[in-house]
């Protein structure tokens, strides 16, 4: 296959150029010049579309098995596709949760069926995610997973949280880190701050993340486990690692989409869209943040995809179910993002792509040959409104509901395989 | 090649705001009262002139006016209550209007009807208003989103967030006692932080535009960043009610009195209690008021709550005056419009 004349955007290998793609075998072949002698069996003219390595989703709760009125693996891998995404992990807090290899298997045989973005799983840190006895993360390893993780269960028992690095570290797994004091996060809804004491919200504070950040950093030292900090929302955690990183760990970190966006101002009055964990914190916070990504502390971004059916939004506020769908929406967002100036379109896709990969070793994020032939093509500039109808996601639960929107994918490959693409309409 | 110029320039949609006050009509007129931020200092007042007019009906002999006859009221309430719904219920019969009684927290929920659900079933039985307590902040919000047009909804207490009939008979009270607004300071004494009556209180005192707003608590009992609100910290109360014209005792929960938040209910009395001889630091002619039901020797001593200055049990009366101007005012529109 031949790409031609889309403008290649590839962070990873450094290329930021008018250029042509060829994709032999479900690989990439060549970019820039046709390798001699390939004949391709099909070429799409992508002139005017960007043409980058298909976006990496850190954090996708696929809701399937055990919520499926919320989404399932087929509906949210195709809505991913349809958002430019390639590769997706799925989150363990399924019903059974991913704590043992029966469930991988299960998942990634119905993501097979999809035909759609490439599912990853994290595995449990903890059976259950109760925070109690370690899951079998040597079987998870072996299963497929690609990281384990206690997801947003925060655990309270600090020793527990240190023998599950150190057993992890002798696996040679990798760990993501939600950030969390159990006891501080108990009770809250939202940021503790001028609006939730307006609000009358009980309100989770800062310290619920910083508290953890630097007991985290301290057991990762100690255990010498390889740590990832997931969906960071204070600019004191940015802080800490940063000091962190330039003493020498090796640690990663990334920050949801929604903290990137908005702050909790925009909870308004009670909108429940707006509910989301990690908190929305002050501005503040969010300068932090998008400062913390454009001098690479924090080097992935992820849209922390979480659909959610109506009922569970259609309550109020502190009733209803954390979590933004945004698959279909993360695209046009992280433009908008990029038209502030908040960072450049490069840093903006080695974060979705490049970032990601490295910090799970999956080999892929970049359009380097030889690499899997993962790829969003995009028009940066296509103008349509988001609306119930033309989500893919089960999940209408986004802030963007009704709004016109500037960014779509147009064509998502797989293995070099059409797994999307847009009708132009 | 750069990768500017790949974007145009005005990106829609993404950072749009949308923000308008649900609670007023298109006119400006109460639609539903939610809570007291947002509204116009000159709505308040008309409420507070309103209330006055009702407040001779519940001395006649006769003790109804005609005002809401035909219409139905729900006292919709999904946390215990009884001096809140009962004055609601006396407000509403005094303007000749039907009064259904709901416990919704014994009944519907319990069945796992959702609060949609609920309200759907009410709608369909054409009622007209909806007053509504419920213990999440924000549900009469959520409430008047959802219900249909023609029906107005007056918030009883949503969880920590406002109370604003509350904040209103306490705003009569004061301005009965001291006539106006200007160049008072008026101290809010206790449990702020779970207070809706504290938050609707501070809105409302600085919209009618008093001098000065002091919540005073120990930090435990004090939310983050209560200053945006318009107020002013203590954490002792002697200063914090040092010169006060009005302070307003808050009700401590029996299940705070030993907790986290504080050691007991006798240390808190000690730090924090209005005794006789604390009341003398406070203006010379300073009122006391507290929103009910009293802990008698835990926020207040009865010499205070039963003197001279106490003015709680006029609070109670009020209130039944200023529920009678809000449902009048935010269902009244029409009969008032068909009047004219």
């Amino acid at each position: 296959m031949c790409l031609k004349g889309g403008h290649v955007i590839d962070p990873a290998a450094k290329v930021n150029e008018i250029a042509n793609v060829y994709i032999d075998n479900g690989r990439i072949l060549a970019v820039g010049r046709s390798p001699r002698g390939f004949k391709a069996d099909e070429t799409h003219d992508v002139r005017g579309l960007v043409v980058a390595p298909g976006f990496i989703e850190l954090s996708a709760h696929l809701r399937e098995p055990g919520f499926e009125h919320k989404g399932t693996i087929v509906s949210e891998c195709r809505a991913a596709a349809a958002g430019g995404f390639t590769t997706v992990c799925c989150t363990p807090d399924t019903l059974p949760v991913i704590d043992n290899a029966s469930v991988v298997e299960h998942i990634k045989q119905r993501a097979g069926r999809a035909r759609a973005a490439r599912v990853q799983c994290l595995g449990a840190l903890t059976r259950g995610l109760e925070g109690q006895v370690l899951a079998e993360m040597r079987a998870l390893k072996e299963s497929g997973c690609v990281a384990v993780t206690n997801a947003d269960n925060a655990i309270a028992d600090t020793s527990v949280l240190r023998q599950a690095l150190a057993y992890a570290a002798s696996c040679e797994l990798t760990v993501f880190l939600r950030p969390l004091d159990y006891w501080l996060s108990i009770e809250g809804k939202m940021h503790e701050g001028a609006v939730s004491t307006r609000l009358g919200i009980p309100a989770l504070p800062e310290a619920e993340e910083v508290i953890a950040v630097s007991r985290d950093l301290t057991l990762i030292e100690e255990t010498g486990v390889r740590a990832h900090f997931c969906r960071l929302s204070s600019r004191r955690s940015i802080a800490l690692i940063a000091r962190a990183r330039r003493a020498g760990l090796q640690i990663t970190a990334d920050v949801a989409l929604a903290n990137l966006l908005y702050t909790d101002k925009d909870i308004g009055s009670y909108d429940p869209n707006f509910h989301v964990y990690p908190p929305l914190r002050e501005s503040k916070h969010r300068t932090g943040l998008r400062a913390g990504v454009r001098k690479r502390d924090i080097s992935a971004i992820c849209g922390n995809h979480e659909p959610h059916d109506a009922d569970a939004k259609a309550t109020p506020f502190s009733l209803s179910a954390p979590g933004m769908a945004t698959f279909d929406t993360f695209l046009p967002a992280i433009l908008a993002l990029v038209e502030r100036g908040v960072f450049d379109l490069n840093t903006a896709l080695a974060a979705i792509t490049q970032a990601p990969s490295e910090i799970l070793d999956l080999g892929c994020g970049s359009l380097s040959p030889g690499l899997p032939a993962d790829i969003c093509i995009f028009d940066a500039n296509f103008e349509w409104t988001a609306s119930a109808e033309n989500l893919l996601s089960v999940g209408k639960n986004t802030t963007f509901l009704g709004q016109s929107l500037r960014g779509k994918a147009m064509m998502t490959l797989v293995d070099g395989r059409i797994v999307y693409r847009h009708d132009g309409k | 090649m750069t990768t500017t110029g790949l974007l145009r320039d005005g990106r829609p949609g993404v950072f749009k705001k949308m923000r308008a006050n649900h609670q007023l009509d298109e006119h400006g007129r109460l639609k539903h009262f939610l809570s007291i931020e947002g509204l116009p200092r000159d709505l308040l007042v008309d409420i507070l002139d309103s209330a006055e007019r009702f407040a001779p009906v519940g001395e006649r002999a006769v003790k109804n006016v005609p005002l809401l006859r035909g219409k139905t009221v729900v006292n919709l309430f999904f946390e215990p209550s009884t001096r809140t719904r009962t004055t609601f219920e006396l407000a509403a019969k005094r303007l000749s209007a039907d009064i259904m009684n709901l416990n919704i927290e014994a009944s519907a929920t319990s069945k796992g009807e959702s609060l949609s659900d609920t309200l759907r079933t009410l709608e369909a039985m054409h009622c007209d208003m909806f007053v509504v307590r419920h213990q999440n902040s924000g549900a009469a919000e959520f409430i008047a989103r959802q219900v249909a047009p023609h029906i107005s909804v007056i918030n009883a207490g949503d969880g920590r967030h406002a109370h604003p009939t509350q904040a209103m008979l306490d705003m009569l009270t004061i301005r009965r006692a001291k006539q106006q607004f200007e160049g008072l300071i008026v101290a809010i004494v206790g449990d702020i932080a779970h207070s809706r009556v504290a938050r609707s209180e501070i809105q409302a005192l600085n919209t009618l535009g008093v001098e000065e707003v002091r919540v005073v608590g120990p930090k435990t009992l004090i939310p983050s960043q209560i200053e945006a609100l318009g107020t002013r910290v203590f954490h002792q109360i002697e200063p914090g009610i040092k010169g006060a014209d009005v302070v307003i005792m808050l009700r401590l929960q029996q299940e705070r009195m030993q907790s986290s938040l504080l050691p007991s209910a006798q240390e808190y009395f000690q730090a924090y209690g209005l005794t006789e001889r604390r009341l003398k630091l406070a203006a010379s002619d300073a009122v006391v008021m507290h929103p009910g039901p009293i802990n008698r020797g835990v926020e207040i001593d009865s010499a205070v709550a039963d003197g001279p200055q106490s003015v709680i049990l006029r609070q109670v009366t009020h209130g039944i005056a200023v529920r009678m101007a809000v449902m009048s005012m935010a269902i009244g529109t029409q009969v008032i419009a068909g009047a004219n």
